[in-house]
């Protein structure tokens, strides 16, 4: 598991707790050390055996698929009060999110 | 079996009465906690959405109202769908009626122990990878995988959208058949579901008439399953040869890759559906200490229990700059293999038919430090979602007193066909 870009060769037998931190930051989820060395250490064999597509030959897909398409005409929708009712803090009639940076 | 709480077959147990009359009147529904029902919480086992509320009922849900069924809970499930066992729910696990101190598969465990206990006379599950079947399976119950874009998934709380189908559980065939009616059928809101299935009678073909049926059977499928899984399941395929039925061996070589292919694509697939999940608009939130990526990131740590970040992370590293096409286009082309493997299967066998899980069900704490381990036991199942095709659980017997499924796969709705099939079983 390594950090550069476009390196996809043979690092799945060597991930440690800092490259699965650096994907959970890719992710937006925080993880305890624990977590992260048990998964680096779970990653090893699970990666080894995705590594196993290797042998996939090319298949040519069906070509059968097709874009469905609706007209863009206004529908009743959910009120302001029903989008807003799960929401952890709204501020008047808008959710409240943290700061962009 | 009488009723039982200590079950734990429910996260919310309510009682949502449908219209007075129609198919399923006097009917009771257990809904698995993925599928949206408006004023009764759908926490999709989750701790992330404990308190979540939906402001509408999925389509299935309006369905089951409209043909006079009462929902009577939201069945327990694995976190967010992601799991085989319904331990991973953060509302603790769930006992199996039918093998007490084992597991009761999952991810629709909940669905399937309320089935198999009578504490719901039918339920709806979702099956990603075989999240239907396998617990069907286990339970000894019978369960369905209707083809891709049969059912409607509005409402439901996607995992991975492109596998993903929800379905009936029943204690018979016909009893699950007769629920597919009622949800089969095209939706406006889903523009993935197809005009088949829209006047579909499934429940009439549940006639035990295999007379000239010939059942294909995937040398792949039997391989390292468990020696009495196997044995049962040859006695079940003895009697179909019994009552007319012709069994023929065929190979999908494309099997042996479907496992990871599966995985590959759920977890890919997840990591990008579970984005939403930031804590602003519901679930837990984050807080407001530093920017919003540190924000979400807490939120997502909170909220989410182990085996879904670990899919998490898993899809986004196979996504990520350089491992796009090592994992994700492979697996992609592994999918399209497994397709044109079946297409070539069904030129000569009208279904096809496997033991549905290769072993008995795991005792409880089996395999949760080995996570590899159990998605390796999902061999039978994810290729039906791979390929996009019909597939049926129906008990056929005990290994050593453990219930066993036996599986069988249609061609692309061929609903029909594996109802037909599995009602020759349990006969």
């Amino acid at each position: 598991m390594s950090d550069s870009d476009g390196d996809s060769g043979d690092a799945s037998d060597a991930v440690d707790p800092g490259e699965v931190r650096h994907v959970a930051d890719l992710a937006r989820v925080a993880l305890d050390d624990e977590e992260a060395s048990q998964f680096a250490e779970q990653f090893v064999d699970i990666l080894a055996y995705f590594d196993s597509l290797d042998g996939v030959p090319e298949v040519d897909r069906e070509a059968d698929l097709a874009n469905v398409m609706r007209a863009d005409e206004v529908h009743e929708g959910l009120s302001q009060g029903e989008a807003l009712r799960n929401a952890p803090e709204t501020v008047e009639d808008y959710f409240e999110g943290p700061r962009v940076s | 079996m009488s009723a039982d709480a200590s079950l734990n077959a429910f996260v919310t147990r309510e009682r949502i009465e449908g219209s007075d009359d129609g198919p399923l009147a006097g009917r009771t529904v257990a809904v698995k906690d993925n599928i949206s029902t408006e004023g009764v919480r759908t926490t999709c086992g989750s701790a992330m959405l404990a308190d979540y509320v939906p402001p509408y009922d999925a389509t299935v849900v309006e369905r089951l109202k409209a043909a006079g069924a009462t929902v009577v809970g939201k069945a327990n499930m694995d976190e967010f769908g992601m799991g085989s066992t319904t331990e991973t729910s953060h509302f603790g696990a769930t006992e199996n009626p039918a093998a007490p101190g084992r597991v009761p598969g999952g991810s629709s465990g909940g669905s399937a122990a309320a089935v198999a206990a009578g504490e719901a006379d039918l339920a709806l599950g979702s099956d990603t990878g075989g999240s239907v079947r396998n617990p069907a399976a286990f339970c000894s119950v019978v369960g369905i995988k209707p083809t891709y874009g049969l059912v409607s998934r509005y409402g439901l709380v996607a995992y991975a959208n492109s596998l993903e189908q929800i379905g009936p559980l029943a204690p018979t065939v016909r009893g699950a058949a007769r629920l597919l009616e009622v949800i089969a059928g095209p939706d406006d809101r889903d523009a993935t579901t197809r005009s088949g299935g829209a006047d579909a009678d499934y429940a009439d073909a549940a006639d035990g008439d295999v007379e000239g049926t010939t059942v294909g059977v995937p040398t792949e499928l039997f391989e390292g399953a468990d020696e009495g899984v196997v044995d049962t399941v040859e006695a079940a395929l003895d009697d179909l040869r019994d009552r007319g039925a012709e069994t023929v061996e065929v190979s999908l070589p494309s099997i042996e890759r479907a496992v990871e292919a599966y995985y590959v694509i759920a977890m890919s697939e997840a990591s990008s559906n579970l984005a939403r999940f930031d804590g602003v608009r519901y679930g837990i939130s984050g807080g407001y200490e530093g920017d919003w990526n540190d924000s979400f990131a807490r939120a997502r740590e909170a909220g989410f229990g182990e085996e879904v970040k670990r899919r998490i992370l898993l899809g986004t590293y196979a996504l990520s700059a350089g491992y796009h096409d090592k994992y994700y286009k492979k697996a992609q082309d592994a999918r399209a293999w497994v397709q044109q493997d079946f297409d070539e299967a069904f030129e000569t066998a009208d279904v096809l038919a496997s033991p549905t899980m290769p072993v008995p069900p795991f005792e409880r704490g089996e395999g949760l430090d080995d996570p590899l381990k159990l998605y390796l036991a999902d061999a039978n199942t994810v290729p039906a979602n791979l390929a996009n095709l019909p597939a049926i659980s129906v008990p056929a017997g005990e290994t050593d007193g453990l219930p066993v499924g036996l599986q069988f796969v249609g061609p692309a709705f061929g609903e029909r066909a594996i109802v037909r099939a599995a009602s020759a079983v349990e006969d």
